[in-house]
């Protein structure tokens, strides 16, 4: 009889820890929708005119170093997103680069920042909470108070954003934070304001989602008003359409983000990562939760341990199981 | 009962002295990181956040140290009392494993003085699986020292504590299997957020598993290799029949991970990606070769038998398991734009410098504290 319960319990016991591997994913993780006064950007390489006033705009907005590139320190001439720059603009050439936003022998500029996703891995991996989405704006900010330097933000990123202060004794994880100082004060992100052509715009995510499905109706050649700054600015400039590719980027890339692209170039030409629309970070808290959901396998396995482990000691003793008194 | 005693003998010997030095240096080059910033020493950049201090000190270090945890396994829940001679050593072994895991993990965080912060209501991120991970680690840290107490105890003759102590060991002793069992597989979990930029060879949601299996392996072939190891160095007999079964059962737990990782890269159909002939597939089989082939030898009893047969597949098993965790977090992983990671001499001197204070500590406490089984009595107790 208490060979049975023993042989029981011994598979439960096993089996629990078997049901702790399997891959199955949690349906109760919610997915995420976009948050009451979500603001972005919408980001359009076909208006982008390349002249980095945004880069500029960044670097004072957040108070950020100059980063010289090679040869004499004169300017600021970052090579790519880093602890010192927020913001950048690329360039994608190929071929003989003679017509813009052409993929074969063309040319196209692309912005890279923070993509504030609608279900950011960096936050879901943040074991101190140092990143966190605002449950209003949706914004993706950090805590340096909160932060450990522990770095799986980077390392979970989907684009590669996250950087780190690899040189500091106090490092810090530098990203863009949509210029959230100064729209708490009722402004827009720094890059946006003085953007001269509008490529860069900032507004409600679902007021941007809609003027780039506008922008993706439009007739190539014909001319049309953009809104620059903000859809809220009122201020407009005529411009001819270009050719857009039919894809909004950041729509529905890793459970989609604020941050939206077009572009008459595929965006994986422009460094932009193809992704599925499940986002990384369901997959792993899929099984995260699945295994952890209210403790309740770990303590179900725990309290077949020790109930096995205690009767061990009462029923063999440590004679013959030979361990308990001295492990 | 198992009668052990202190080794005795001479400390500082040749070996030791080494170590001591090697550990020094390592000291040495993580004064500089302290004072100048970790990329004064480390060759991570923001492409791989993370280097050798985390794939070989922690998610590999861990799993050598994943002995005491095996051998519990065996002796408490599926009652192998016989095994326990092996336990207090293997243990020791976690203990040191695991302790420096934690150190380098200090070493690694950017902001270590806020590593507190993991604890405070205020900041934990229940959702976060590198908060379990660390929760789990530290608090298996605690209970690995809580059960080597009783060897300290029993070297300074403190019976009334030594008993109060085991009335409660039970617990500690299911916390010591439930904990590993969590941050083992989690160590997988961990890993699978890098999405797309870890290869499909190793991105799987058998991850968890895989993990958990690799750690019980390598636990056991730690425990083989550190007898063979102690056998010599210290001129004790082998405890070879002790040895000998464990490796019985341990090609099937080799058979079975082997179908998983294999089986599972094959039905989501990337296993020509094993034979591209780049280095990503080269030690895909490499490290699959490494658990094969003591598979394959340990299944036979006349192998078995053999001391350098069953040291060259415990060896093995410890390679191949080391070399798949390796690969999960540094060679498998490519987050693109052209981001390298190759560790700097300092980098290396740090690892080297941590497993050198791991050995320093255990060589030193074999000889004061009674851990070793006492194999000069004729009748072993327990087996």
């Amino acid at each position: 009889m208490r060979i049975g319960r023993r042989d029981f319990l011994k598979m439960t016991a096993t089996g629990g820890l078997a049901l702790a591997c399997a891959p199955t994913l949690a349906q109760g993780r919610p997915h995420h929708d976009l948050p009451p006064a979500a603001v972005g950007i919408l980001y359009d390489a076909t208006l982008c005119v390349g002249c980095q006033a945004c880069m500029v705009a960044c670097k004072q907005a957040n108070e950020m170093e100059v980063e010289p590139g090679q040869g004499e320190p004169l300017w600021d001439a970052p090579r790519d997103l880093s602890a010192r720059t927020l913001n950048i603009i690329k360039r994608y050439e190929n071929g003989d680069g003679a017509v813009k936003d052409r993929a074969e022998n063309g040319y196209s500029f692309v912005k890279r920042h923070c993509m504030h996703c609608l279900d950011p891995a960096c936050v879901s991996a943040c074991p101190v909470s140092a990143l966190t989405k605002d449950p209003a704006s949706g914004i993706v900010g950090y805590n340096e108070k909160a932060c450990i330097g522990c770095r799986y933000c980077q390392v979970a990123c989907p684009y590669n954003i996250p950087k780190f202060q690899w040189d500091s004794t106090t490092p810090k994880i530098v990203k863009c934070q949509l210029c959230s100082h100064l729209v708490a004060k009722g402004g827009i992100s720094a890059c946006c304001k003085v953007c001269p052509t509008g490529a860069s715009l900032f507004g409600p995510v679902e007021g941007l989602l809609a003027e780039a499905k506008r922008r993706l109706h439009m007739e190539e050649g014909k001319s049309y008003d953009f809104p620059v700054a903000s859809l809220a600015s009122g201020q407009v400039q005529s411009h001819r359409a270009g050719r857009y590719l039919e894809h909004i980027y950041g729509e529905n890339e890793a459970g989609g983000s604020q941050v939206l692209l077009l572009s008459g170039v595929p965006f994986t030409s422009l460094g932009l990562p193809e992704l599925p629309e499940q986002s990384f970070v369901e997959v792993a808290d899929g099984i995260q939760y699945a295994i952890y959901k209210g403790m309740v396998y770990p303590l179900v396995l725990l309290g077949g341990l020790i109930y096995i482990i205690r009767k061990r000691v009462s029923t063999t003793g440590p004679a013959q199981s030979g361990g308990e008194e001295g492990v | 009962m198992t009668a052990r005693k202190p080794l005795g003998g001479e400390v500082l010997s040749k070996p030791f002295k080494i170590l001591l030095a090697v550990a020094l240096v390592g000291l040495l080059f993580i004064g500089k990181r302290f004072l100048f910033g970790i990329g004064s020493v480390s060759g991570m950049n923001d492409g791989y956040p993370w280097g050798i201090w985390i794939a070989l000190d922690v998610v590999v270090g861990t799993a050598f140290a994943c002995g005491g945890y095996s051998l519990a396994f065996l002796i408490y829940v599926f009652k192998k009392g016989e095994y326990s001679p092996l336990l207090r050593p293997a243990l020791l072994t976690s203990l040191f494993g695991y302790t420096l895991a934690g150190f380098s993990v200090l070493v690694d965080l950017g902001r270590y003085w806020q590593a507190y912060n993991i604890v405070l209501p205020r900041y934990s991120n229940l959702h976060s699986v590198m908060f379990e991970v660390a929760l789990c680690i530290a608090c298996y840290v605690l209970v690995l020292w809580i059960e080597v107490t009783p060897a300290f105890l029993e070297r300074f003759n403190k019976t009334e504590l030594q008993a109060r102590l085991n009335r409660v060991l039970f617990f500690f002793v299911a916390m010591g299997l439930l904990l590993p069992s969590m941050h083992q597989s989690s160590l997988g979990t961990l890993i699978l957020m890098a999405g797309y930029k870890l290869s499909p060879l190793w991105r799987t949601g058998f991850l968890p598993m895989l993990f958990l299996l690799s750690a019980i392996t390598m636990g056991y072939a730690v425990v083989i290799v550190e007898s063979c190891f102690s056998s010599v160095g210290f001129r004790r007999p082998l405890e070879k029949e002790l040895l000998e079964k464990i490796s019985s059962f341990m090609p099937w737990v080799l058979l079975f991970y082997l179908l998983v990782r294999i089986e599972d890269v094959n039905l989501r159909g990337y296993l020509p990606l094993a034979f591209a002939g780049d280095s990503k597939g080269n030690l895909f089989l490499l490290e699959n070769i490494l658990l094969g082939l003591p598979m394959l030898l340990l299944f036979s009893p006349a192998y078995r038998k053999r001391r350098m047969i069953l040291f060259l597949a415990a060896f093995s098993i410890m390679l191949g398991g080391a070399l798949y965790r390796f690969n999960t977090y540094i060679t498998g992983f490519d987050p693109g734009n052209g981001w390298h990671y190759f560790p700097t001499g300092p980098e290396i001197m740090v690892t080297f410098g941590f497993l050198a204070m791991e050995l320093l500590g255990y060589l030193w406490l074999v000889r004061k504290l009674p851990i070793l089984a006492d194999l000069s009595r004729p009748a072993r107790a327990g087996g």
